[in-house]
């Protein structure tokens, strides 16, 4: 399984990409979408909601079971993928294409603080041990 | 050490996702349980439910024995290779398991039991042999293999692998059964579709499922077998009901006979127990996925949320999320009800189950 190694990870399986305005785009991990298996509802957060990090902002919800997500960054939610609400399933069929949210982060500098897809390999390794 | 079924290497073979169900090694899901789920309900999948046994009884009066033992009345099966589901009960009406029974002659009526109880079940059924019928047989068939095979074409593919069984089974009706060579045929299931349930030696387990795969039928895990069974609004032993509950308020009166004379162990505390509570299903009509255990607010219990969902999920035929609960007595077809997921409360249908049987949804 490969990590995409321009992306930023959380140790709670989500993924940080960085777009050019300065905005970051979150979803959840390839790992992520296979533990939870066939994704069947999606809640996302309200555009305009402001964020802690590790803040509870979103759920997946697949045939298995309900799965939180967390805001890898403190910040303000910009935009939704609503497109989600309608199709959860694109969630297992692309994870790292299919976001949930994107958020202005309220220091942009704390992307560098965040697992690189090294760091995040590692990390699933050590849960899997 | 996890317990496995001789089909376990042919699992991981087909890249199976394999989970610890109660203390079973089983197969979760091949890759997508949506879309076995949907392959059972418009073609054919195949379950391995060797995990749950086979217990044979044998000797003079099966009969009568099984007579009291279950709640049902063994005395519906007149001829051989006929089936009944049904309840055992404690004294005090709680559900030790459900089983199904097969009567094969008046010296030999087999039991198919679940897996999580089959311990238990063996345990409580020897003890009553020993007190009212000593000289029977309580045989254990662990050499035995059990696999489903559902869906619309299911009988048809099963016929294209024993083509020998075809005359034999095709005029088999539901909950009938019979034998041909190695391998017992029931027309029997837990996914509200047509198909067989195939008990065979172990050692030709590997061998049939494969030629199954080879006719076109999929494997399907644990997943697809839960989903299909809540639409089909069948009940799961330890989740919709259990020792503490009885099948009054399990949805199950259908398989209690109070009728006739006959005694049966738990029949005394069902006629003297007031049933308070039900067994119902739902539907959800706000978005979002009902999980077992969340609680359910009905306008008969000043909102205190004594309701509780038993089974739930999101029912991959309707597109909607549907559950069993267990609410008030006094809760009727129709009626809105709350659940409470997370920190919200859902608006709910109360319907008549099942959800979906042969493909079609009833709801």
């Amino acid at each position: 399984m490969s990590i995409p190694t321009e992306l930023k990870y959380t140790k709670s399986h989500e993924w940080v990409k960085t777009e050019s305005d300065g905005t970051v785009t979150i979803g959840i991990t390839q790992h992520a979408q296979e533990l939870l298996g066939d994704m069947v509802f999606v809640e996302l957060p309200k555009v305009g909601r402001t964020l802690g990090q590790k803040e509870e902002c979103a759920v997946v919800e697949s045939v298995k079971a309900a799965a939180d997500v967390y805001s890898p960054l403190a910040g303000e939610v910009v935009e939704v993928n609503t497109e989600l609400e309608s199709s959860p399933e694109k969630i297992n069929q692309d994870p790292y294409h299919a976001w949930l949210f994107k958020l202005k982060p309220a220091n942009v500098a704390d992307v560098a603080n965040l697992l690189d897809a090294q760091g995040y390999e590692k990390a699933l390794e050590s849960e899997a041990h | 050490m996890l317990k496995m079924t001789p089909l376990n290497q042919v699992h991981r073979d087909m890249n199976a996702k394999m989970v610890d169900f109660g203390g079973w090694d089983m197969p979760l899901h091949y890759g997508s349980q949506l879309d076995e789920h949907h392959k059972v309900r418009q073609d054919a999948g195949m379950f391995d439910v060797s995990h749950m046994l086979v217990v044979d009884v044998e000797g003079g009066h099966v009969r009568d024995f099984l007579r009291q033992l279950v709640a049902n009345n063994v005395d519906k099966l007149t001829v051989p290779g006929k089936a009944l589901y049904t309840c055992m009960l404690k004294p005090d009406g709680g559900i030790i398991d459900d089983l199904i029974i097969y009567f094969l002659s008046e010296s030999w009526f087999r039991l198919v039991v679940n897996a999580g109880t089959a311990d238990k079940d063996v345990a409580w059924i020897t003890s009553q042999r020993d007190k009212s019928a000593p000289d029977l047989e309580i045989k254990p068939r662990r050499d035995l293999a059990m696999i489903a095979v559902q869906g619309p074409t299911a009988r048809t593919k099963v016929w294209q692998v024993i083509p020998g069984a075809q005359s034999i089974t095709e005029n088999l009706k539901q909950f009938q059964s019979a034998v041909f060579d190695q391998y017992f045929i029931a027309r029997t299931g837990y996914t509200g579709e047509d198909g067989f349930e195939i008990i065979l030696p172990v050692t030709d387990a590997a061998d049939f499922w494969k030629k199954l795969y080879s006719a076109g039928v999929a494997p399907a895990g644990l997943g697809a077998r839960d989903t299909l069974r809540l639409e089909a609004g069948m009940n799961l032993y330890g989740q919709d009901m259990d020792e503490t509950t009885n099948p009054l308020e399990s949805g199950l009166a259908w398989t209690v006979d109070l009728k006739s004379e006959r005694d049966f162990i738990g029949k005394q505390a069902l006629l003297q127990t007031p049933i308070k509570k039900q067994l119902i299903g739902l539907l959800l009509l706000d978005k979002g996925v009902l999980r077992s255990h969340q609680r359910v607010i009905t306008r008969h219990d000043n909102s205190q949320g004594e309701g509780e969902i038993t089974s739930g999920g999101f029912s991959p035929t309707i597109g909607q999320s549907i559950a069993l609960a267990r609410v008030p007595a006094d809760v009727t077809v129709g009626d809105e009800v709350h659940v409470l997921v997370r920190d919200k409360q859902l608006a709910a249908k109360v319907v008549k189950y099942p959800f979906v049987r042969n493909g079609q949804i009833l709801i």
